[in-house]
């Protein structure tokens, strides 16, 4: 690579043969018992052999060739990508926390705060009993749908064996259903975006387990009908999951237990600030309504006495059992805690209300200048579609073209082609953290953007022109597999 | 006490802009009839200042123990540089590299990492993680089941010298599908898997077999004969191995005789904490899935591959989406979507700054120091090492009276002893399992000796004391 390529090399090809860093090795005073020589490791594996500076550089490097929060708008539809605040990590890194083993004796004060956790997102739920073990959304929902799995089953019920789910959920929704063994039925949604109740009344059955919803749904609006949906899926004896991924919504607003759900999940790595560490870890906290607590996944926190402690399966002998090696992802619940305890009561509904507001500006201001809302009669929730259809009939452009011509102005994109059933779409998430000013921006980008399309289409297409890489050959990438460094790669 | 920035005269002009006259207006499709919640149990707002000096007596109530518990999670020394800079904001609150070219550092990051993971237990391909060991294990049941062709079945062996959570994740996981799990025996004398274990499950049918290594009880199963009988029944070998101890031992993918393109595990996972990962009471860990290239496309998770952008130079992406939820949707391979970063950015830089010499100083240290532990620990009256070796950095210790009130004196003392078995394995007695690594000095492991020998002895002289009144 040359001195002015703004790609890094592969940390394998920095190293030399008996370069180490030196200081991080381990104190060895006497030799281990030997091991039977057929256990022996024949060749050492080939990890880098690179100095403690050069590793610090090769990494650093790398960082500052990602957008971030910290660096850049990142208006990612569905995923909350609001400020993860600095105390939250530094807090939850306080040496004591980090060095507790998860199987040693109850560490009072870390559990403390995870009790009050549980206590605060029950509140905000509006449900009976937290759990915070599952590691993530999809680990939420698998918690929840396989609790209704155990109702329906404890209840002798076991010809529930579908799921409804309607068509603009997330992926994540229908893969859960199939992995607790149920069969999906999808569901189509009407023109203004909520659920077709037709298409529901039809779906259910005596064969209905329950339904898994989003609301906001993922069409960026309110389903204006959720009380009587609720109380035509509950007549026909199913049980109502929500998926929390939108719950900033309606944060300290609205409660998916008033709405009539009997169990969800929270993305604290959405709702409450933890960082999406380039993919993870989040966390999803599972929340049930009465009916279903005696089923929650373990460990949950108990307190007898100002005592705290880990309840198992044998306080929860009906529990669906554990979904982790120890306790889930404590070290995010933690962040979370602490992002709730700076909020408090009086920030909750803040959170909404401005999510709420930033959404419903930047639609009006793309609107004006002459971008199509794909729900145009809705009230935006905290986000919003935009379907570029128009613009990719007259100019050849696609949603994907504009995505990457962001990233040169400056803005991550927004979600793509998501949901599917939206054609050529944006789906744009400013949450509340944003400034007037930097959505202000973001829209002088787009239409920036929509003149390129008129005078200079091939620029978009061609897009990204800035980026430390120009647009990836995806279809390469799945044919010629190349997913692992190789020695023989250098010769 | 929040994070919105705006100003009064923000929100007038923004709401002049939607052509609304308050903030309430923007939520009139809720129905009017469900209820503002109160938040009760939510507390008032605390300042960033006041929420550090909350969080600072509650980390003090905790203190920092003494600790030998590993069970798997195992202390571990972990590089300044690892966490300063895994916690950049850059890698930090970056989301999934959905957006490639805005994601090269994430992306590149975890093809080494992915390289790595090959590296170590000798497979050619590797997952971006998936949450932690366990689940990892869940995943490779459920994944062994679509990849076995040539055995069409749903059941699975499962020594019960596998870490019992494990077992217990893979129940609640993979149960939801029908999968079955048949229990082999360890044997009692020796804490390992034996093959006569095998001998009734000759003629059936399974679609793997699953085996750790070190075992839970850190002892080291014979994983080439074990290797070679499940491959001679068709079945697929499922590995679940501590990362450190490959610095040391054979890379599974070499598990077993035969040609090398035929032996060795077809499955490798584990738990990535000890790779620079901190305690943190139970998470966020990061669990490693490895395979053969012929198994890819049934491997849940991300997958980065390496490919050249619209010039031809070398760029990094996320490949083979086909086989997950967001594009599969009901048929994907497993629900996974967001998985562990950031703790396999950590791991990348701690093998990167530590590489291969530097890991296996970490295992030989580690090993040394737990000999050196159950050396003084076995000379004190009531304490026998349970099973006779080869093994890692773990072992069982079995005492002469009930495990709980000798743990519980030992945190008294500011020592976190191990984890007591009764729970997961009441035919071992009084059965207390322990672990050293490279973190541990001399004086620790004296610390230690000392705390257990007076606690037993005390108990010794109070029993017999209570004995001489009778």
């Amino acid at each position: 690579m040359s001195a002015t390529d703004p790609r890094e090399p592969l940390i394998f090809d920095l190293g030399r043969p008996g370069r180490v860093a030196g200081t991080q090795f381990a104190p060895l005073d006497a030799e281990p018992p030997p091991l039977p020589a057929d256990l022996v490791r024949r060749e050492p594996p080939l990890l880098p052999a690179v100095s403690e500076l050069q590793t610090v550089r090769h990494f650093t490097r790398l960082s500052q060739m990602n957008f971030s929060i910290d660096t850049h708008f990142y208006p990612l539809g569905s995923c909350t990508m609001k400020y993860n605040p600095k105390a939250c990590n530094t807090y939850a890194m306080l040496p004591e926390f980090l060095g507790s083993h998860p199987l040693g004796p109850a560490p009072q004060g870390l559990l403390a705060c995870l009790y009050e956790l549980q206590e605060m997102l029950a509140d905000i739920s509006g449900m009976h009993a937290v759990s915070l073990t599952p590691m993530a959304g999809a680990q939420g929902e698998l918690a929840g749908v396989a609790m209704i799995r155990a109702y329906h089953r404890d209840r002798g019920d076991h010809a529930r064996r579908e799921i409804i789910v309607p068509q603009a959920a997330h992926g994540t929704n229908p893969a859960t259903a199939a992995m607790c063994g149920f069969e999906v039925r999808e569901i189509a949604c009407e023109a203004d975006g909520d659920v077709d109740l037709q298409a529901l009344r039809a779906a259910l059955s005596e064969r209905t387990a329950g339904i898994m919803l989003t609301n906001p749904s993922t069409l960026g609006v309110f389903e204006h009908r959720i009380v009587e949906i609720a109380a035509l899926v509950h007549d026909a004896g199913g049980l109502l999951y929500y998926d929390g991924a939108n719950l900033n919504a309606i944060l300290g607003r609205a409660r998916p237990g008033d709405m009539g759900f009997d169990v969800m999940h929270m993305n604290l790595h959405k709702t409450f600030a933890t960082p999406h560490g380039g993919g993870g870890p989040g966390s999803g906290a599972v929340a049930v309504g009465e009916r279903l607590a005696a089923y929650l996944p373990v460990p949950v926190v108990g307190r007898s006495a100002d005592r705290y402690r880990w309840l198992d399966e044998r306080d929860v002998p009906r529990s669906i059992g554990r979904l982790s090696g120890f306790m889930g992802n404590t070290g995010v619940n933690l962040r979370a805690y602490i992002y709730m305890r700076m909020l408090g009561r009086e920030g909750m509904a803040r959170v909404s209300a401005y999510a709420t507001l930033n959404a419903n500006y930047l639609l009006k201001r793309l609107q004006s200048a002459g971008f199509e809302a794909a729900y145009p009669r809705r009230r935006a929730s905290h986000e919003f579609i935009l379907t570029l259809r128009q613009e990719h009939a007259l100019h050849g452009v696609t949603a994907m073209d504009v995505a990457k011509r962001l990233l040169d102005y400056g803005f991550h994109a927004p979600t793509t082609y998501f949901p599917l059933l939206v054609p050529e779409c944006l789906l744009i998430e400013p949450t509340e953290t944003e400034t007037k000013e930097e959505m202000d921006r973001f829209c002088d980008a787009l239409v920036a953007i929509r003149e390129e399309m008129r005078n200079d289409p091939g620029k978009l297409r061609a897009a990204p022109h800035t980026m430390p890489v120009r647009r990836l050959d995806d279809v390469r990438a799945a044919k010629l597999l190349d997913l692992a460094w190789k020695p023989t790669m250098n010769a | 006490m929040d994070f919105v920035p705006h100003t009064e005269e923000d929100v007038a002009s923004m709401l002049a802009t939607i052509g609304i006259g308050s903030l309430e207006e923007l939520f009139d499709e809720i129905p009017q009839d469900l209820p503002r919640p109160r938040l009760e149990r939510v507390p008032q707002a605390l300042s960033e200042m006041q929420v550090g000096r909350l969080m600072a007596e509650r980390a003090a109530r905790d203190g920092r123990l003494l600790n030998f518990v590993g069970a798997g999670a195992y202390e571990h020394h972990i590089p300044a540089a690892v966490w300063s800079i895994a916690t950049r904001g850059e890698f930090y609150s970056a989301y999934t590299p959905y957006q490639a070219e805005a994601s090269q550092g994430t992306l590149q990051t975890i093809y080494e990492y992915q390289s790595m993971i090959c590296a170590l237990t000798g497979m050619e391909v590797a997952n971006a993680s998936v949450y932690d060991g366990a689940s990892a294990l869940a995943e490779a049941c459920l994944m062994a089941v679509r990849a076995n062709r040539a055995v069409a079945s749903h059941r699975i062996l499962m020594p019960l010298a596998v870490n019992p959570t494990y077992r217990a994740v893979a129940r609640a996981i993979a149960g939801n599908q029908d999968l079955v799990f048949e229990s082999l025996p360890y044997d009692p004398a020796r804490g390992i898997t034996p093959s006569a274990a095998l001998e009734p499950f000759e003629n059936g049918d399974y679609a793997a077999l699953v085996i750790q290594q070190p075992n839970f009880f850190g002892s080291l199963e014979d994983v080439a004969a074990l290797t070679d009988w499940a491959h001679r029944r068709r079945m697929l070998v499922i590995a679940v191995v501590n990362p450190t101890s490959l610095a040391l031992l054979e890379a599974p993918g070499r598990w077993g005789s035969g040609a090398p393109a035929a032996r060795g595990a077809d499955i490798v996972c584990g738990e990535g904490q000890p790779l620079g990962v901190p305690l943190a009471g139970g998470g966020p860990y990061f669990g490693f899935m490895a395979t053969r290239m012929a198994h890819v496309r049934q491997m849940p998770g991300r997958i980065v591959g390496r490919t050249v952008d619209a010039d031809g130079r070398p760029g990094f992406t996320l490949t083979l989406q086909a086989r997950e939820q967001h594009i599969r949707r009901g048929k994907a391979t497993s629900n996974i979507c967001t998985n562990q970063g950031l703790a396999v950015t950590a791991a990348t830089i701690y093998l990167a700054l530590l590489g291969a010499p530097g890991l296996e100083r970490v295992a030989r240290a580690s090993m040394q120091r737990t000999a050196a532990l159950l050396e003084r620990l076995q000379r004190l009256p009531g304490v026998q090492v349970a099973f006779p070796g080869p093994r890692f950095h773990e072992a069982v210790l079995r005492l002469d009276r009930p495990v709980a009130p000798v743990l519980a004196a030992l945190a008294e003392r500011g020592i976190a002893g191990g984890l007591d078995l009764h729970g997961h394995y009441p035919e071992l007695g009084h059965a207390l399992l322990t672990c050293a690594t490279e973190t541990k000095t001399d004086a620790d492991l004296d610390a230690y000796a000392r705390a257990l020998g007076e606690i037993l002895e005390r108990g010794s002289r109070a029993a017999s004391a209570r004995g001489e009144a009778r």
